[in-house]
């Protein structure tokens, strides 16, 4: 028997899960059949949206001094929620990738990343153009 | 010295002030946008992780994606920019609205404008809006600067980190810092409830087995050159239990405890300002007291999702090009707070079109209803599953539920009073 708070709405009902086999559970306390989606989902498979920044490598000579504006760093996301088992292993890649600039809004940096499907794209644009 | 001409100046080029230029150009007015940063984004920019976007753009997005988003579209509409440039002053001289900035570019920049769309967003709470007690050593940061650091300079501010106020940036932190190999010993709070979203509980604290603290006050800091651990005291029943305080160690705290409008230019210029929201008094139009300058976004009152920041600056925008061409409403309605209300935005409501009204609740509440009443006569209500203070809540008033019903009693004192119960 586990607990957990459904955050799919702002009701944020109070779950409580009865683990019936390693594939099968039951779900109480939810107002609505999103509860018991989100607690199997949660309990089972759980993933997350991972967020973060790479290091931005390449700006061209002398922009930084042209421009005040030199971004150092990339943000980043996994384009689709991602398993939570593999996050800290992401996270680890993402720390060591370069990002050449420019690079563009959606640019998928890393493809089908550790084997999961899904992509780590790139969440700005970036083109060392002047400033307005 | 570089002098310009708009119709109107904007202040400010987060998603507020992009999206009220934005409509102002739409509608045939030339609109200049004033940007402190080298760049158009505001917040946003440093707002790395997804969440935005689900209303305006029917996905959920990063902030910079959100930014730059509304940023193509407000370019597409013909908008001009400067970046780089602070805003001093606004003035009145010779019937215009002026605009001192200076830039390190252009130096001293003059902007003469008809009208003026006030967009500088919010600030954070420091230390000293809160008054920890403690000594004054190296390691303390908002949340919010140290989300700037990580995010756009890619420094980490510290290793152990406590965090003071459990709002969503410090939330967000928390997640930030522990996927940034820092180790996060505890979230105190105050009250007896989280300030931030649950989802954010969950999935920011829950997830990295990060301990959070409810009716804890923060009663030291204590660290000589560096932080070196927080004491904090259990509050139980309304005391202060000194006998069970005790110390959790760290070099780095954050404080996440609310933001606040920023509108020292506002006050010079003389706007009048709304002590429940921070912000200024706007009536129907989102006017301030002085005529043709209009307030949006997170300087009008602290929003808790940036699409109603965008929705809201439209229609900002929208009504300085009205104002703009002429026209004013032939008559408005006074709205007044009733139970449980904490302010509404804006104070007053054209009954001849629809009008869209933002507030908050002061109550945690399950099964409440949001209530329109004229002289005591409901006019409108409406069913919210659940209101809390951290969740904006809107409802729309036309024509409809304003008319009279007598059009005797149609007076010049008439009001409408909004209560949850
Ligand atoms: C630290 C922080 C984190 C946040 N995180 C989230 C979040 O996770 N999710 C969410 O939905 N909302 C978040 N918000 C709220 C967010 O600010 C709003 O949703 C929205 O982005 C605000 O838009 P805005 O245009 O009103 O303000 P801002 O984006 O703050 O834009 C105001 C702009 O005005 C400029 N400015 C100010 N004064 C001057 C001047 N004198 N001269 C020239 N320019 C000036 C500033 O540089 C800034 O770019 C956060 C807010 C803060 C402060
Ligand atoms: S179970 Fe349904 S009603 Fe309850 S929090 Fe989840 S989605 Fe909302």
């Amino acid at each position: 028997m586990s607990e957990m708070i459904c955050i799919t709405c702002p009701l944020g009902c109070h779950l409580s899960i009865q683990r019936i086999s390693e594939t099968e559970i039951s779900v109480t306390g939810n107002r609505c059949s999103r509860g018991e989606t989100y607690a199997k989902e949660e309990l089972l498979f759980p993933k997350r949206v991972v967020t973060t920044t790479c290091r931005a490598v390449g700006l061209p000579a002398g922009a930084q001094a042209a421009s005040l504006y030199a971004p150092r760093r990339v943000p980043v996301r996994t384009a689709d929620a991602f398993p939570k088992e593999k996050i800290p292993e992401l996270l680890k890649l993402a720390a060591n990738l370069e990002v050449t600039l420019p690079v563009r809004r959606g640019e998928v940096l890393v493809r089908d990343a550790l084997g999961t499907g899904i992509d780590l794209v790139a969440t700005r644009t970036i083109s060392c153009g002047e400033p307005s | 010295m570089k002098q310009l001409k708009f119709d109107a100046a904007v202040i400010g080029g987060g998603a507020a002030g992009m999206s009220a230029a934005a409509e102002l150009r739409s509608r045939g007015c030339s609109a200049l946008v004033i940007e402190r940063e080298e760049e158009l984004g505001g917040i946003l920019m440093q707002c790395i992780h997804n969440g935005f976007g689900l209303i305006e753009f029917n996905e959920e997005l990063s902030g910079p994606e959100f930014a730059q988003k509304i940023e193509e579209r407000a370019v597409a509409s013909g908008i001009e920019a400067l970046c780089g440039t602070t805003v001093l002053e606004i003035r009145q001289e010779g019937g215009f609205h002026v605009v001192y900035g200076v830039s390190s570019r252009h130096g001293v920049v003059r902007v003469e404008a008809k009208a003026v769309v006030l967009a500088m967003g919010c600030r954070e709470r420091n230390r000293g809006n809160i008054r920890i007690p403690g000594s004054r050593p190296s390691g303390v940061y908002t949340a919010g600067l140290a989300q700037r650091l990580v995010n756009i300079d890619g420094y980490i501010p510290g290793k152990d980190v406590v965090i003071i106020g459990s709002g969503d940036i410090g939330l967000i932190m928390a997640r930030r810092l522990s996927w940034s190999g820092c180790k996060i010993h505890g979230v105190v709070e105050i009250l007896p409830y989280p300030s931030g979203l649950t989802r954010n509980i969950v999935q920011c604290l829950e997830d990295f087995g990060i301990p959070l603290y409810l009716s804890h006050l923060t009663t030291n800091i204590r660290g000589k050159d560096r932080v070196q651990g927080v004491e904090i005291t259990p509050v139980e029943n309304g005391a202060v239990r000194y006998d069970k305080s005790f110390e959790i160690p760290c070099d780095t705290v954050l404080l996440s405890v609310g933001l606040v409008p920023e509108n020292e230019l506002s006050r010079n210029l003389g706007v009048e300002i709304n002590p429940a929201t921070n912000g200024p008094w706007v009536d129907s139009r989102l006017m301030t007291n002085i005529p043709g300058v209009f307030a949006c976004g997170n300087v009008l009152h602290v929003h808790d999702l940036v699409d109603y920041v965008a929705e809201e600056a439209r229609r900002a925008g929208a009504f300085a090009a009205d104002w703009l061409a002429g026209a004013s409403p032939q008559r408005e309605l006074r709205l007044k707070t009733g139970s449980n209300v904490r302010y509404l935005n804006p104070s007053k409501v054209d009954p001849d079109r629809e009008n869209k009204i933002y507030l908050r609740s002061m109550v945690v509440k399950n099964g409440a209803v949001l209530e329109a009443r004229i002289d005591g006569r409901v006019v409108k209500s409406i069913k919210k599953a659940h209101v809390q203070p951290s969740e904006m809540l809107f409802l729309t008033l036309g024509p409809k539920d304003l008319a009279e019903p007598d059009q005797r009693t149609a007076s010049q004192s008439a009001q409408v009073e909004i209560a949850i119960v």
